[in-house]
């Protein structure tokens, strides 16, 4: 009766995958210490486990820099881009995580609740009051995990796993803010409901894709494209909702309405992370599904995908222009930085490729010290984010305003700045044909981003300064974040190639 | 040419000297005036000697010269490439000159204000001449365009930082305005990197290999439009010149006699070297509308200055104008109104920075730029009166005034061709006798009025930066030889490559 079916093993090449496991291994690890160890330990024991971890899958990175194969039963794939994309991750995780552990910032010395579930404004809140917790550690070491497999998922199934294991702590991590917690609350709600449903959406996407093409993964459906595409509809359908899922994570509009308020009720420190995190994971997931899994109907995508980056640039730019707060402009900004990024995507060819690359590069370390730097300037009330809080600020430190002021020019693009590269290398893969309306629209939502960019510079250093709003001098933990920041916005504006090279280098996708 | 690189030290000297006196301890004001007076006047020097070194015997083949290149961004065929013709060399001669004489006249520009840093100041001055060199020598179009942009941030902290009580609002005009030109012209730039890259063997941005590329006629109009927007925008040229009198009118004297005697250059430079060489069909398709907006130019900026009441924009509008004149040399497409337009630059930018430093010390000794507010002053300050009427006179393009030379050079090269356009813009020379006598007879004649009964003459400092550039002014007016020679070879460089030749050519002779 019984017919029995052989089991392959699955040949897992542990080696390849030293990044991701590491870190999802040290999440592991992360959560039994939380379990067993004792307080006090645990708040020396989770940094170190993180960076630690963080540090060796970056040492692995590395290592694996010429390694291109398909691995793991054909779930990940190891080539040049899923490298580049996760050192990047890596190395803004290690950033991200300096800003988490900055003790000196917060007159609490921690950015976090001390308990996320108690009530805010309760006496069990202020009961905990001095407390600083831990748990965050390990859904910061997932969300980096799953954002290390995202760019490298080789499979639909495996891309949607990846999505849910960093979008679950992202979603808990937003509700943690010490400081204005309803609001925190309010975001983490809202970004896990909106969040939800676009990952159920990109889930009927890839149900629909299959049933076009009869396969799960990357290879199989470029191949199935290649033939003869007889369930044209289906595809066209799965394919618009595996985009609408993607778009989402990358915050380009119509889908980003979350953004802002999540950036603003996010704790700074992780908005900072995920800022610049979730763009380098969710649009090296976008890229791989596009040209290699799609890259057949590029026709059929390509007008979508202009008409989103047209749409995110303007929007993103014109509604940051009457935002108040700095971390609300800078989430609007991020809706047009999208939509740069998807003018590189829309290229459709290895420029295109490396010029969403160096995008994804160049903007991660600038927009991550920028927030970073959003933690130092605080009223008696918490963090100082209102424009008119930052008047005048270069009386008071005139090195946080130049500082910020770089940062600031180097997202308008200027010339000289890390934004300038990434905006040719992205901008010059699309120019050609039609797509070149798309680079013109671009030109122009640069001018009316600038304007906002202009308006907190502007602020900061012609204005008259606030009375209460001081500027704290961070530990070394930020300094360093700041630092890398405002260094990698200049050596890649005065010495791009250093950067180009280093893409243009590691070829193309590997089927 | 030579091993020495000679641009490039330019370009730094003035760089090392911010950085000193940005070094320098705030408290010691006098040392870092002295110090940045110094940092500019060692360039002026240097652009001497090239100027005396530059080689004007050879004729087509080195027409650029000093010339540098060193591969910057390989992966986009940037070089860093430097190199003067002769109008090139001659625009950095006249900012060379200006720079030192903007510096003595804004000598107490900062404690006259009572706020701000004099480091500040005098360090983005002299940052802002580094660029100025850099962008007139830059022969790779993307350097110019890094240079072109980064140009924007020395002038909009000098306005907003430094400039009257609006000065936030002209700043940031200013920077919009100027960025969305620098926008526009880097998508043309991204569409000249692909099309070289279709066309050489690897893409480039060197304008050598620019101006030899065979561009589509539909894409060759598109691209110029991207670059000439950005010009227009610079020089300006009406329709958008709006920017102008605002930044003129909020910034120091200083400041605005860099603006409108240096910068505004650019723009007009950018069309005669880069957009005609670059794009000589768009330019020849598209020379008549540029034509009509010049005239357009000569006529409203003129109208518009005569019902001036402050002097600052005044001068300002009298500058649009002025580039009018400019617009229509570059683009009659005769090597006669190159080369006066090219001359106009330069004696533009002498007799306007005159005017407007000799305003500036009315404005600050009467506390008011408003004409109305002044009156009979050449009894109260002779040595004044006298000095703003000679620079007046150079603005309306008197006989013996470097301004009368080119301003006579474009019409008679506009004539050759489009005769029409020459006698219209004839009237801007009528118009300009109205605004200056208008504003000289308003200021400095009549009666003493007691708010300037007490007011001072010039001092020896403010005698020493604008004698130098009356000098010039009459010094060109009657030799011109000098500075015509150094155009005319990028003249016929340009004529060449635009591919038209000249209508009469022996008339041209006949103008110099």
């Amino acid at each position: 009766m019984g017919v029995q079916l052989p089991f392959p093993t699955p040949h897992i090449e542990y080696a390849l995958l030293l990044p991701v496991l590491v870190v999802l291994g040290a999440a592991v690890v992360a959560v039994v210490i939380e379990a067993v160890a004792p307080e006090v330990l645990r708040r020396t024991l989770q940094p170190l486990v993180a960076f630690g971890s963080l540090a060796i899958a970056l040492a692995g990175c590395v290592g694996l820099w010429d390694q291109r194969q398909v691995v793991a039963e054909g779930a990940l794939v190891v080539d040049g881009p899923s490298i580049v994309l996760q050192g990047t991750l890596l190395i803004l995780a290690i950033l991200g995580g300096l800003l988490m552990v900055e003790s000196r910032v917060d007159p609490a010395g921690d950015p976090f609740a001390a308990r996320a579930s108690t009530i805010p404004g309760s006496a069990d809140e202020r009961a905990f009051g001095s407390r600083r917790q831990t748990e965050v550690w390990p859904l910061f070491l997932f969300a980096v995990g799953g954002m290390l497999m995202f760019p490298a998922a080789n499979d639909l199934l495996t891309a949607f796993v990846a999505l849910e294991v960093f979008s679950l702590p992202l979603y808990l991590m937003t509700g943690m803010a010490r400081r204005r917690r309803l609001l925190s609350q309010e975001a983490a709600l809202k970004y896990f409901v909106l969040g939800a449903f676009s990952s159920a959406v990109f889930l009927f996407g890839a149900a629909l894709v299959y049933a076009a093409t009869g396969s799960l993964d990357f290879a199989g459906i470029a191949d199935s494209l290649s033939g003869d595409p007889t369930n044209g509809l289906l595809l066209l359908s799965g394919t618009a909702l595996l985009l609408v899922g993607l778009l989402f994570k990358v915050g380009a509009a119509p889908f980003h309405q979350w953004s802002p308020d999540v950036y603003q009720g996010a704790p700074t420190a992780l908005t900072a992370f995920m800022s610049a995190a979730t763009k380098v994971a969710a649009f090296g997931a976008l890229l791989r599904l596009m040209f290699v899994a799609l890259g057949g109907a590029a026709w059929d995508w390509q007008p979508a995908v202009a008409i989103i980056a047209g749409l995110s640039m303007l929007v993103g730019a014109i509604t940051a222009v009457v935002q108040s707060d700095i971390k609300r402009i800078l989430a609007y900004s991020s809706v047009a930085h999208a939509g740069f990024i998807l003018t590189g995507v829309l290229a459709a060819s290895a420029k295109g490729l490396s010029g969403s690359l160096v995008y994804l590069v160049a903007y991660g370390f600038v927009t991550l010290a920028a927030f970073g730097l959003l933690t130092v300037v605080r009223s008696p009330a918490g963090e100082a984010t209102q424009v008119t809080q930052w008047a005048g600020l270069a009386k008071k430190s005139p090195v946080t305003a130049s500082v910020f002021s770089l940062l600031l020019l180097t997202m308008a693009g200027l010339p000289l700045t890390s934004g300038f590269t990434a905006k040719f290398a992205a901008w010059s893969a699309a120019w050609g044909g039609w797509q070149s309306a798309v680079v013109i629209i671009g030109a122009v939502s640069s001018t009316i981003a600038a304007a906002f960019y202009l308006r907190i510079i502007v602020s900061m250093w012609f204005a008259d300064p606030a009375d209460d709003v001081s500027v704290v001098i961070p530990g070394i933990g930020t300094r360093t974040v700041v630092g890398v920041g405002a260094a990698s916005a200049v050596l890649f504006g005065v010495a791009p190639q250093l950067l180009l090279g280093l893409v243009n280098g590691v070829g193309v996708f590997l089927r | 040419m030579t091993s020495t690189p000679w641009l490039t030290i330019l370009l730094v000297l003035p760089l090392v000297a911010a950085a000193v006196v940005a070094a320098l301890p705030s408290s010691q004001a006098e040392t870092v005036k002295r110090v940045a007076l110094v940092g500019s006047l060692v360039p002026l020097a240097l652009v001497a000697y090239l100027g005396l070194n530059f080689d004007q015997t050879s004729d087509g083949g080195s027409t650029f010269q000093f010339i540098e290149a060193r591969s910057w961004i390989p992966a986009f065929g940037v070089h860093y490439a430097l190199g003067v013709d002769g109008v090139a060399l001659a625009l950095i001669a006249m900012s060379a000159v200006l720079v030192p004489a903007a510096m003595l006249a804004g000598w107490n520009d900062v404690e006259e204000r009572g706020s701000g840093s004099v480091k500040e100041y005098f360090a983005w001055m002299l940052v802002l001449e580094s660029l100025i060199f850099g962008v007139f020598a830059a022969t790779d179009v993307f350097l110019f365009y890094v240079f072109f942009e980064a140009m924007l941030i020395p002038v909009y902290f000098l306005i907003g930082r430094f400039g009257g009580p609006r000065r936030v609002y002209a700043a940031v005009k200013f920077f919009l305005y100027s960025l969305l030109g620098g926008l526009v012209m880097l998508a043309s730039l991204i569409g000249l990197y692909v099309v070289s890259g279709e066309q050489l063997s690897a893409p480039s941005f060197s304008l050598f290999d620019l101006v030899n590329l065979d561009l589509a006629p539909g894409t060759e109009k598109w691209l110029f439009m991207g670059f000439f927007l950005a010009f227009a925008i610079k020089a300006p040229l009406v329709p958008v010149h709006t920017w102008l009198p605002d930044a003129a009118e909020q910034g120091t004297p200083a400041t605005t006699t860099l603006l409108v005697g240096v910068l505004d250059k650019v723009g007009t430079f950018g069309m005669l070297h880069l957009c005609l060489p670059m794009f000589p069909h768009a330019s020849r398709w598209f020379a008549p509308t540029v034509l009509v907006l010049g005239v357009a130019g000569v006529i409203y900026g003129a109208i518009v200055a005569i019902g001036q009441h402050d002097m600052r924009r005044l001068i300002a509008y009298t500058s649009v104008s002025h580039f009018g004149f400019i617009a229509i040399g570059v683009f009659v497409m005769t090597t006669l109104g190159q080369s006066g337009a090219s001359f106009y630059m330069v004696s533009h930018g002498f007799s306007t920075a005159a005017l407007l430093l000799i305003a500036g010390f009315l404005i600050s000794r009467r506390g008011s730029a408003r004409i109305e507010d002044f009156g009979g002053m050449q009894k109260v300050a002779p040595i004044l009166a006298g000095t703003f009427l000679l620079a007046g006179l150079s603005a309306l393009a008197l006989p013996g005034m470097s301004s009368f030379v080119s301003e006579f050079m474009v019409l008679q090269g506009a004539f050759l061709r489009h005769p029409v356009i020459a006698i219209i813009a004839t009237l801007g020379i009528v118009l300009a006798a109205v605004y200056v006598l208008h504003m000289y007879r308003r200021v400095m004649t009549g009666s003493v009025s007691d708010s300037v009964a007490h007011l001072s003459d010039l001092r020896g400092r403010e005698v020493a930066a604008v004698a130098p550039l009356l000098a010039v002014i009459l010094a060109l007016g009657f030799f011109p030889q000098p500075v015509l020679n150094l155009v005319n070879s990028t003249s016929s460089w340009v004529m060449e490559h635009v591919g038209v030749s000249d209508p009469q050519p022996t008339v041209a002779k006949a103008g110099q």
